[in-house]
């Protein structure tokens, strides 16, 4: 009796300890880049472009960059992995080949970003002739994003009760209007999640970047023009020893778009629980 | 006068089952046909076959013949959607959509693509009357359907159902896990209804079948036993099963 109390006590102690942790970890991180950078930030180092390398001067380039590749990564996976997942969901059956499909977006998954880069420098820069640009980054932070995208809006159709789609059917609907009416609208929490956690993504990304939009910290023009993100414009200050502190400033940056992002994504969640809860 | 519905060898097999054994029957026009029967005596599985619900299941193969006047509805020329248009369902549990009360009554409408709003509210009062729930909820028709008691989601289903004018109206156990006074309202809406629509009342309550239907058909076990006017059904069946499971001595 006493030794179940006691041994519980114990495993109680040890989550909560590795829980602790765990949120002790991250918030030194946070503390961390947001201590040494954050005092770099000032409105000059926000909305001016680079001096001297990025010596001195500011970011925006950077920013415009990171938000135009990450937009427009997603403007592209969006259509491609909702499509994807509505199309496995609603218009297969479990079959050997959805499985193959299914096995093919984990194991993308789980490549590392810099292959994608080589393979974006290769494909869309190199043979597609699309050189470092906006465009070429685009598509290859999409390609990288899309297994996250239609596993977990898969994951949010397939979570959509089956009776409603029955009851929708049996009142004169089609399979796609279906879809659309009821489907779609009651899974978008989870694909909005999966957008989120995308964008996140695309916004921290370095090495599949730098490989296919290069390194240009000149303002980007169109999507035709190489571009620098903040990740990038951080690696490069930190790994040429040009600037720790600008390194710092940036990192600052990167790291409350991230926490705004995801912090937006909850925001957005509670909204619509309370909207399916009223 | 010709049958609504005419049922011949009707036989439904999920995976290698044959869960619906060869049925054959005639449904007569603005009637209300009840079919009885004990838990997996196949009731569901024959009402989903007349407007071609089950086919909706993994693995799931029907043969045989349903003719809704005259039409063959498994044959090449029918259209699924076009015949659940016309052939109305109600679920054993209620499942309102994740929609308004209104939103709910007219989305079969809207499907047809009825636009007018005044149309619309029209028909959700005429439905809503007709489900006898209009008075419960007609100051909240824009609340969500799932937030409304389980009786009175049944009767939304059924003004939902009502609302696309089906000529035939499937209901299967609409009144399971319903208090006698939701069922005496779901019964007089049917007893109302028949004027115009032709209706199946599948149900696991024998009175129910026996104070509502004008003719009862017996299954067990994916078959046919017995089918007839209520009253002799009920008082003078020809099967020994039937008798049995009529008079509760059955098992
Ligand atoms: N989707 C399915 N897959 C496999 N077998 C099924 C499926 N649906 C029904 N069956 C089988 O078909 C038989 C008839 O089921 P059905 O639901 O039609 O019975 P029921 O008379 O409606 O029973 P209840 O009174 O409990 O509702 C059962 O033996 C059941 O196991
Ligand atoms: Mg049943």
């Amino acid at each position: 009796m006493n030794a179940h109390r006691a041994s519980q006590r114990v495993a109680v102690s040890i989550l909560a300890a590795a829980t602790f942790l765990c949120l002790a970890i991250v918030a030194f991180v946070i503390g961390f880049v947001l201590e040494k950078g954050l005092p770099q930030l000032s409105w000059e180092f926000l909305f001016t472009k680079p001096r001297d390398m990025g010596k001195a001067g500011g970011i925006l380039p950077a920013i415009v960059g990171t938000l135009a590749l990450s937009l427009m990564a997603i403007a592209v996976a969006l259509p491609l992995g909702v499509g994807t997942a509505v199309y496995l969901a609603e218009y297969t059956r479990e079959t050997r080949v959805t499985k193959v499909i299914r096995f093919g977006t984990d194991c993308l998954a789980g490549i590392p970003s810099i292959i994608f880069g080589l393979f974006g420098y290769i494909f869309f820069v190199t043979t597609l002739k699309m050189g470092w640009s906006l465009i070429a980054g685009a598509l290859t932070l999409a390609i990288m994003v899309l297994p996250t995208l239609i596993r977990t809006s898969e994951e949010a159709i397939r979570s959509v009760p089956q009776s409603w789609r029955e009851v929708s059917m049996s009142l004169g609907a089609t399979r796609w209007e279906t879809v659309r009416k009821v489907v779609l609208p009651n899974a978008l929490p989870g694909i909005v999640t999966g957008v989120m956690l995308s964008f996140g993504r695309s916004i921290g990304e370095t090495a599949a970047v730098i490989f296919t939009a290069g390194s240009s910290f000149r303002l980007p023009k169109s999507a035709f023009d190489s571009a620098r993100t903040l990740a990038v414009h951080f690696y490069i200050l930190a790994r040429e020893g040009i600037s720790t502190d600008k390194a710092y400033g940036t990192a600052a940056v990167l790291v409350i778009a991230v926490l705004a992002v995801n912090g937006l994504t909850y925001a957005l969640m509670g909204g619509f629980m309370k909207r399916k809860a009223r | 006068m010709t049958p609504k519905v005419e049922v011949r060898d009707l036989r439904v097999f999920f995976g290698g089952e044959e869960a619906l054994r060869g049925v054959s029957l005639d449904i007569a026009a603005n009637r209300i046909l009840g079919v009885i029967g004990p838990a997996g005596s196949a009731k569901t599985t024959f009402l989903r076959a007349l407007d071609r619900m089950n086919e909706l299941k993994a693995g799931c193969r029907t043969a045989g013949r349903v003719l809704v006047d005259g039409e063959d509805v498994y044959g090449p020329a029918c259209d699924p959607v076009a015949l659940r248009k016309r052939v109305g369902m109600v679920f054993a549990m209620p499942v309102p959509l994740p929609l308004s009360i209104y939103e709910n009554v007219v989305y079969g409408p809207r499907l047809n693509g009825v636009r007018n709003k005044a149309e619309l509210d029209g028909l959700v009062e005429e439905c809503l009357r007709a489900a006898f729930l209009w008075d419960e909820v007609k100051d909240r028709l824009g609340g969500s359907g799932l937030k409304l008691s389980g009786g009175q989601q049944q009767r939304l289903c059924l003004a939902r159902t009502l609302a696309m004018r089906p000529e035939l109206i499937l209901l299967d156990e609409p009144c399971s896990g319903l208090d006698p006074i939701s069922t005496a309202r779901i019964e007089e809406a049917l007893s109302l209804l028949k004027e115009r629509h032709t209706i199946v009342l599948v149900t696991n309550n024998t009175k129910q079948a026996a104070r509502a239907s004008d003719e009862t058909a017996f299954f067990l076990m994916g078959e046919l036993v017995e089918m007839g006017p209520t009253g002799r059904i009920f008082t003078n069946p020809s099967d020994k099963r039937t008798e049995d499971y009529v008079t509760g001595r059955f098992g």
